[in-house]
């Protein structure tokens, strides 16, 4: 059972990206894996560490503790097929909201560009542990602030009235 | 009632039998104990009295009549029996009945008492059976049908506004602040006093003589308006610290007993919870303390406020002209005779309303966390209609209240009007007499406004006090609520345990009902015990005892040989891992629910905990993995995946002692022996106690206890247990039967 074996240090195995982009894991023993698919346990909280990687079934090949342990290369390909799995827009300012009551539209400044979404009502806004907040709209989008705190007065006041 | 030897019996017999058994004792005889049955053989009401003394019993059928008499041998035995409503008081001896006396439900507890006091002075004390009572949480003796704390807390629903006087208790802390705002008060009211004093100099020194002719004194003029402006902007200035600083010392004190309120709350036992609605506390920990807030910041600063107001103004008024002073207040008396009226019917009004509305409340707690049924059985129009009833008792609670205080509103209205006719009629008479001026009459009229409307706000605030007094009475009654599950005198540091249970004649009954009769069982640490029986068979309640959820009726339980009641409670349940038989989350991120006994875990114990629990897997499977959330309105788990993260929560305390009450109820066959397979490593060394219906999940215990409507049947390994054909292999059959069936 494969996914009983823990605790191997990261340098006995090997990733790589096959001719589609998927990747392509060899575990310790030397069998190799197809279409892996990487899995972070903690994406909020410690998005650098503990991340599965899972067959096709999400049956667990290999747990990786800490991203920054890999070789560079390897970690650069983990990133990538982790961002490509994962859509998690960070929030960098609110620029408008349509009104006070939900549902209400937005328009925020993220590291990916403008988005505009809807937001359903004002339980999507969240507060998470460590200053963060999660907003998600109505299609389950998730938008997250990464620190409260560094946030424009005006965006501040917005959020305020959620959380 | 018995008196108990140590109470002089005396005291508490009834009038009426004092000259009747004073008169039949004989010299230096004395009284012990009594017992009054109020029936008769025939089973009519009558009165009779059974009385010990140090040298006989005493048996009277009414005060006339000559009594019977046995003198005391330590042979003799006194008995109580009680069936369905009725009692039998029986003294017999090694030859016989010697007398029988009969009584109702509510003498039980007295002819216990009886029976107690005799048997202690034959020495043959007997431990008082007791119970805890389901509503309140207290220990009471297993016959009374009512808990003494619940009937004494009902009694004491009449001394509501006894319970205002203890939020002194709580605002003590806030003593300097409280006083800052009194002074503000003082001087705020003070202010506001002063602009109709100022109107008295400018009307008889400025404005009627210019009328009669005389040149107007500018200075004077400049110097009342200027007293006037000032004293407004004075009283405007007073009157926003006194504001701020009264909400900011209530906002606190209302803080401070939520704070205690729900500190409290957290260490009663279950079974007060079990006895309340969900509804009703939280209505108790919120609204009512709001209420209170809301009394103390508004009503009661406005309430001192007007009481200054009307003394100041009436001493005021006084001064001035003592005559019209009089007569203007002679309609005060009858407010006062009218608020005292109104007083009593608000008071029914507002204690109507809010059991209405905490009725209201229990029907939304009740509900909506059980809406999947309420949908699932198209109940919903019933529910809406429950809901409505609830609703309409509140609405007529407060038509009535509404009802006496639109009457009573404008009747104060009415007075003020006259109160000012009088002053008008009165003044103007005095006026044309000479007696006063024109200014005086003026300040009088602009001093009666404000002690008229003063009193009618007062009026507004008596009805508010009956309303916080019956919202401060709800909060102490949480807060004076002894927890069940007392904290040692002499606490024993369990430390970390070894995990050694011993069972000794444990009895347990939920209110007068008894469900364990005398368990006696040992557990050696590092052994898995697999309970079973029926459902309904005590299996639950036992954990609840191991854990001290409860305390035990009688007998005891040990653990590494101390009795666990001399632990302290919080120390001990942290040696213990329970994965109940309802796994609950609370609303957070799969990580916090893991790690609940446990904030400071690590990541990598979490995941550790997790993947032992079978539960990594699936957790790795949603959107946020660890970090997503769940419980009431996060992320729904099914049945079997909430077990494995209670388990997950069980395992990472790193118990001593593990139970398992139906821990893997909901998995399926193939994920529960993983999970096994996992225990297998993690029971090793630990004492484990695993419930179980699906007798297959207990494969590897190493002995197996039946469990019978509280009683231990069969102990015994599975083989053993087989070979007995007794219930156990009953149960077997039944289940391999079952299997079998399906098969085919
Ligand atoms: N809080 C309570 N108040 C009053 N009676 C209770 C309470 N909890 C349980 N009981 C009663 O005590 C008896 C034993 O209940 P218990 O929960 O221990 O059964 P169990 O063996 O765990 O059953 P199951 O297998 O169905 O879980 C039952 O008859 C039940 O009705
Ligand atoms: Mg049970």
């Amino acid at each position: 059972m494969h996914h009983e074996r823990n605790g191997h240090s990261a340098s006995t195995i090997h990733l790589a990206a096959d001719a589609q982009g998927r990747l392509v894991f060899t575990d310790p023993h030397g069998t190799t894996h197809t279409a892996v698919e990487p899995v972070r346990a903690f994406p909020i909280s410690a998005p650098r560490h503990g991340i599965a990687l899972c067959d096709a079934d999400g049956r667990q090949l290999h747990w990786i503790e800490a991203l920054d342990a890999l070789p560079v290369a390897e970690q650069k390909l983990l990133e990538d097929a982790l961002a490509r799995r994962q859509f998690v827009p960070t929030v960098r300012r609110i620029l408008r909201v349509s009104r006070v009551v939900e549902p209400s539209d937005w328009e925020v400044e993220t590291d990916r560009g403008i988005a505009r979404f809807s937001l359903r009502s004002e339980e999507d806004v969240r507060r998470l542990a460590g200053h963060r907040a999660l907003v998600t709209d109505a299609h389950g989008i998730r938008y997250l602030i990464p620190d409260l705190r560094d946030l424009d007065p005006f965006s501040s006041r917005i959020l305020e009235r959620y959380l | 009632m018995a008196g108990k030897p140590t109470t002089d019996p005396w005291s508490s017999l009834p009038g009426h039998w004092t000259a009747a058994l004073q008169g039949r004792l004989q010299t230096g005889e004395r009284l012990l104990a009594w017992f009054e049955p109020d029936l008769d053989h025939r089973l009519h009401f009558s009165q009779h009295l059974v009385a010990l003394t140090d040298r006989r019993f005493l048996g009277l059928d009414g005060a006339a009549e000559p009594p019977r008499e046995w003198l005391l041998d330590p042979a003799q035995v006194l008995r109580s029996a009680e069936q369905s409503g009725l009692g039998t008081l029986e003294l017999s001896d090694p030859n016989g009945q010697l007398s029988t006396w009969r009584y109702t439900a509510a003498r039980h507890a007295a002819a216990r008492a009886l029976v107690q006091c005799w048997d202690s002075m034959r020495g043959a004390a007997t431990e008082a059976a007791q119970s805890v009572c389901p509503s309140c949480g207290a220990i009471m003796p297993a016959e009374n049908e009512r808990c003494a704390a619940c009937t004494a807390a009902a009694q004491h629903d009449d001394q509501s506004l006894r319970s205002l006087y203890r939020l002194l208790a709580f605002a003590r802390p806030r003593a300097g602040m409280i006083l800052v705002g009194f002074v503000l008060t003082l001087a705020s009211t003070a202010a506001g006093l002063v602009p109709p004093y100022l109107t008295m100099p400018l009307l008889d020194d400025v404005l009627i003589p210019h009328q009669n002719g005389r040149p107007v004194q500018f200075s004077l003029v400049y110097g009342y308006l200027a007293g006037l402006a000032g004293a407004a902007l004075l009283a405007w200035l007073l009157d926003w610290a006194r504001s701020f600083v009264s909400a900011w010392v209530s906002e606190r004190i209302s803080a401070d007993l939520r704070q205690q309120t729900y500190a409290h709350l957290q260490t009663l036992s279950l079974e007060f919870f079990g006895g309340k609605r969900t509804g009703d506390l939280m209505s108790r920990v919120g609204s009512d303390t709001d209420r209170l807030c809301n009394f103390l910041s508004a009503h009661l600063v406005d309430f001192s406020t007007d009481i200054l107001m009307i003394l100041m103004t009436a001493a005021i008024l006084l001064s001035i002209d003592p005559m019209l002073a009089l007569a203007t207040l002679c309609p005060f008396p009858i407010i006062v005779w009218l608020v005292n009226w109104v007083r009593g019917r608000l008071l029914r009004g507002y204690r109507r309303g809010t059991v209405a509305w905490a009725e209201m409340t229990n029907v939304l707690a009740d509900t909506i966390p059980g809406i999947r049924v309420v949908k699932a059985f198209a109940q919903e129009q019933r529910e809406i209609e429950r809901f409505n009833a609830a609703n309409d008792r509140v609405l007529h609670a407060n038509q009535r209240v509404n009802l006496t205080w639109s009457f009573f509103g404008p009747v104060v209205t009415l007075l003020t009007t006259l109160g000012l006719l009088v002053v008008w009629g009165f003044g103007a008479w005095r006026v044309y007499h000479a007696h006063i001026t024109v200014g005086v009459l003026t300040a009088f009229l602009a001093y009666i406004t404000r002690f008229y409307t003063r009193s009618e706000s007062m009026i507004r605030i008596f009805s508010n006090t009956q309303r916080a007094a019956a919202s401060a009475h709800r909060i102490f009654e949480i807060i004076d609520r002894v927890p069940s599950v007392p904290e040692p005198k002499d606490p024993v540091q369990p430390g970390r345990l070894e995990g050694r249970i011993e069972l000794e004649a444990v009895r347990f009954s939920y209110g007068p009902r008894e469900v364990l009769h005398g368990i006696d069982l040992t557990i050696e640490p590092g052994e898995m015990i697999g309970l079973v029986g029926h459902s309904g068979a005590g299996k639950t309640t036992l954990t609840n005892l191991l854990c001290r959820f409860f305390d035990v009726a009688s007998g005891a339980i040990r653990v590494d040989g101390t009795d666990i009641r001399s632990f302290p409670v919080e120390a001990y349940r942290r040696n213990i891992g329970i994965v109940l038989q309802e796994p609950f989350l609370f609303y957070g991120t799969v990580a916090e629910n893991i790690a609940y006994g446990r904030p400071d875990a690590s990541r990598e114990a979490i995941v550790a905990a997790a993947r032992a629990a079978r539960a990594h897997e699936f957790i790795l499977r949603l959107p946020d993995g660890y970090d997503s959330l769940v419980g009431e309105r996060g992320q729904s788990l099914s049945g079997g995946e909430r077990q494995r993260i209670a388990i997950a929560r069980a395992l990472l305390i790193d118990p001593r002692i593990l139970i398992l009450d139906e821990a893997t109820s909901s998995v399926d066959t193939e994920t529960e022996r993983d999970i096994q397979a996992a225990l297998e490593n993690l029971t090793k060394g630990r004492t484990t106690i695993a419930i179980a219906h699906r007798l297959s999940t207990l494969r590897r215990a190493n002995r197996i206890v039946v469990l019978d409507r509280g009683n231990i049947v069969e102990t015994g390994t599975h083989h053993d247990l087989l070979r007995l054909r007794g219930a156990y292999s009953r149960l077997h059959k039944a289940q391999l039967e079952m299997v079998q069936g399906h098969a085919v």
